[in-house]
């Protein structure tokens, strides 16, 4: 990647460390509590699955009881595995089905008890992570066996409802040239407090997220990539009130990339500021383990505002998802940013300052495998015409080398699509990669020029506003509706009573082997803290 | 009167040319099966009445699809005179236009409580109407800058509901219905507009959605309207601002009718 567009490094560094100045709180926030989802991780990574006859989960259920009993402020691992011990029971669903019926004391156990039961959880722990390592491993042998695709990797969606149908359709898309399969997972689970169990067949316009559901996909697309000789790569999302546990069952069952925005659910979904927060701290630290790529939701933000108005509010947004994914442990080569091709055609060189916007992404995060969405909000019915602009987003993401390309539907949002839509879909960006994939090697912009212009001025922008983020607290600006236009009070929102201060004495077995990887990484997160320039 | 009968037009007046896209599940591989896909595409085509048809595109999806373009003539007649246009109560707005006629028509916010009342937990319905995330391709209301939400969620007891539109001098209540054993759907909807109608005068709009009530039964349920199945928040949106600011700016575009073409020539 060469520059085009001649930022001043100053400008750059000054908006990296403002992100870090407006997230450190937040940081320091998510240190020091927890949440239910981040406590009934802990004890699916220990391997507890299933769910009562009601379906609720036992993950559901020992978390309640604990809270109950002996609450979660030194989380939930110390007073189960101690109970477990003291009962005589032989694992965690022995332990959870046995305190559903009330048998069960919790305590918190002191000396020579607490040493033991900390001992034992960790071991379980140890055990849960280094499936997440032994995972990660895997993952690198099947592309060493089979094939890492080029890129712009190429992103197709199935959601059919029904994971039996599902996998047909993925494994046929990945026949027809997707690189990138995303499970859309069913409206609203974001707001469920549990995980589903099992594989299903019913979907509100989409599959639910359930630990089965992903082995089942990952299992097919396996075999479809030894089928290709090339690895590819599957998608869910890490967002809503279990995102830390869906974010561990990633882990475990091999996804390769999550959505997992830092502001996503508490703007689009009114979940609680300070709980998504401590959850996807959390959850970025299981992804940069599991070397997940995660995908930010900047392109959202386009939906609801103007494409030119807002195009600041996806840089800051993309700063910040960098900072907190950075302080979690994430590397850059794990930061699939999002952005969007959203500008009304009508504006006047609209492609022009999409070139701009996408160049300015490029150049900011020069390492990062930013991910390119398609145009949504100004397709209309004409079919034609949004095979047209379909084709510029191509040819805006292959001129600018975006790395991960969500392939635009000419029939998005009237239906579905259809079959011959995914179809001519990938004809189109196949036509593009190969007329002017190289054209981004000639693609230099006027010094001084309009494209240049218009990306100082985001980057400008951009900076004026982390200034007063950093003024007012994240939280307060979250609060403002300073992003997405929706006001979100950091107390208000669903998901807050699951939020629980940790105790002196707080004791989390997977945090524990997680913050020993962040703090493994001190030089990478300081390099990104103080920046380089445009580091290109 | 002559006006009233047309044809389609490619190119000359009356010459009745249309273009279809379609695709079969045949295979399109070996010249066997590409010229068998073709009369395959050629039969369907004549049977939509395509008559001369030309299939100028056929292409292999996979092993077992084929996708077609077809150019053809149709004989029917289009009679203007047997269009109906069923115009729906309330125009469908932008949200601009939604956001204007509150502003114009009402002066302040419009303030909706929405939940999901009884033992009812999906909250799905409710929260596809109202998120900012939305629904169909539509934001939700919490989108329009002129409404404010209250979304209360599920299992909300309708005493608790009915209070809390008062205190929050709600202007309309949403309340989604999913679970429907033994009509709970109804009853729960019933329990709601009595309990509103016994706090008194000047209750709030009652509005209720879900996939299983009948649009027509309003009346009876003593609610004010009913949004059935695939409603988005835009219909919600636009019968909300015309209903509680009629006076209100944001006008009716012909486009924003519904056009139903009966059957005939056929």
């Amino acid at each position: 990647m060469k520059p085009r567009l001649q930022l001043d490094p100053a400008v750059v560094r000054e908006a990296r460390e403002l992100a870090a100045r407006a997230g450190q709180p937040i940081v320091d926030m998510a240190r020091t509590h927890t949440t239910v989802s981040v406590e009934r991780a802990v004890l699916r990574l220990a391997g507890l699955q299933g769910a009562d006859a009601e379906g609720m989960p036992w993950v559901n259920r020992l978390v309640d009881a604990v809270r109950q009993s002996v609450g979660l402020e030194h989380g939930v691992a110390l007073p189960a595995w101690d109970a477990m011990a003291t009962a005589g029971l032989p694992d965690l669903a022995r332990l959870a089905e046995a305190a559903a019926q009330g048998k069960v004391e919790f305590r918190i156990p002191a000396g020579d008890d607490a040493r033991t039961a900390r001992a034992v959880a960790s071991a379980a722990l140890a055990g849960g992570i280094g499936k997440i390592d032994a995972n990660r491993a895997m993952r690198q042998r099947l592309i060493d066996e089979t094939a890492e695709p080029p890129k712009p990797w190429i992103y197709l969606i199935v959601a059919t409802g029904d994971i039996y149908e599902d996998i047909p359709q993925a494994q046929a898309a990945a026949r027809e040239g997707a690189d990138i399969i995303a499970v859309i997972r069913s409206t609203g689970q974001s707001l469920l407090d549990y995980v589903p169990e099992g594989a299903t067949r019913e979907g509100f316009a989409g599959t639910y997220a359930t630990q089965e559901n992903f082995r089942l996909m990952r299992a097919a697309l396996d075999q479809t990539s030894r089928e290709l000789g090339r690895y590819v790569r599957l998608t869910n999302y890490a967002s809503g009130l279990c995102m830390p546990e869906i974010a561990s069952l990633a882990g475990l069952e091999r996804l390769d990339m999550m959505l997992n925005d830092c502001m996503y659910g508490i703007i689009f979904r009114d979940i609680n500021p300070r709980r998504t927060f401590i959850d996807q701290r959390f959850s970025r630290q299981i992804h940069a383990r599991a070397g997940i790529i995660i995908n930010t939701g900047e392109d959202n933000y386009l939906t609801t505002a103007d494409a030119v108005d807002a195009a600041h509010t996806v840089v800051v947004s993309q700063l910040m998802n960098e900072f907190f994914g950075k302080e979690a442990g994430l590397a850059d080569s794990q930061l699939g940013l999002g952005h969007a091709f959203e500008i009304n055609p009508e504006v006047p060189d609209s492609f022009l300052l999409e070139l701009a916007h996408a160049q300015l992404v490029r150049e900011l995060f020069p390492d990062a495998p930013l991910k390119y969405m398609p145009p949504t909000k100004h397709m209309t019915g004409n079919v034609f015409a949004g095979y047209l602009l379909d084709a510029f987003f191509n040819l805006c993401g292959v001129m600018t080398d975006q790395s991960i390309l969500l392939i635009g539907m000419m029939t998005e949002g009237i239906h579905t699509p259809f079959l011959s839509d995914r179809d001519l879909a990938l004809e189109n960006v196949r036509y593009v990669r190969d007329a002017a994939g190289r054209l981004g090697e000639s693609f230099v912009p006027a010094p001084g020029g309009f494209i240049q212009r218009r990306a100082a001025h985001v980057l400008g922008e951009s900076v004026a506003l982390l200034r007063r983020i950093c003024d007012e607290g994240l939280l307060n600006a979250i609060a403002d509706g300073t992003f997405g236009i929706t006001r979100r009070p950091a107390d208000g929102g669903r998901g807050l009573d699951g939020v629980i201060s940790r105790a002196d004495g707080y004791f989390n077995p997977a945090s524990d082997i997680l913050d020993g990887g962040v703090r493994g990484h001190p030089a990478d997160s300081a390099a990104s803290m103080s920046g380089t320039g445009a580091r290109s | 009167m002559t006006g009233n009968i047309v044809r389609p037009y490619g190119d000359t007046t009356g010459d009745g040319r249309v273009q279809v896209s379609f695709t079969l599940p045949v295979p399109f591989g070996t010249p066997t099966e590409k010229t068998r896909a073709e009369g395959a595409a050629m039969q369907l085509a004549v049977k939509m009445g395509l008559d001369p048809a030309m299939v100028v595109h056929a292409k292999g999806m996979g092993p077992d699809f084929t996708f077609f373009i077809v150019y053809g003539r149709v004989s029917h007649l289009v009679d203007l005179s047997e269009v109906t246009v069923a115009e729906r109560e309330f125009p469908l707005l932008s949200s601009a236009e939604v956001n204007l006629r509150i502003r114009t028509g009402l002066g302040r916010k419009l303030v909706v409580v929405g939940a999901c009342i009884g033992t009812d937990a999906h909250t799905v319905g409710i929260d596809a109407i109202l998120n900012v995330k939305g629904h169909a391709g539509e934001k939700g209301l919490e989108y329009y800058r002129e409404i404010r939400v209250v979304n209360l969620g599920s299992q909300v007891a309708v005493p608790d509901l009915v209070a809390r539109a008062s205190a929050e001098g709600a202007d309309a209540v949403l309340v989604s219905q999913v679970v429907t054993q033994r009509d709970a759907h109804i009853s729960n909807a019933r329990e709601m507009a009595a309990a509103f109608s016994a706090a008194g005068p000047g209750r709030p709009l009652l509005v209720v959605g879900g996939p299983r009530f009948d649009p027509a039964t309003a009346p009876s349920l003593g609610v004010d309207k009913i949004f059935g199945k695939g409603t988005t928040p835009r219909e919600v949106a636009s019968y909300l601002a015309c209903a509680l600011a009629p006076g209100g700016a944001g006008g009716v575009r012909p486009a924003d009718k519904v056009t139903t073409v009966e059957a005939g020539a056929a």
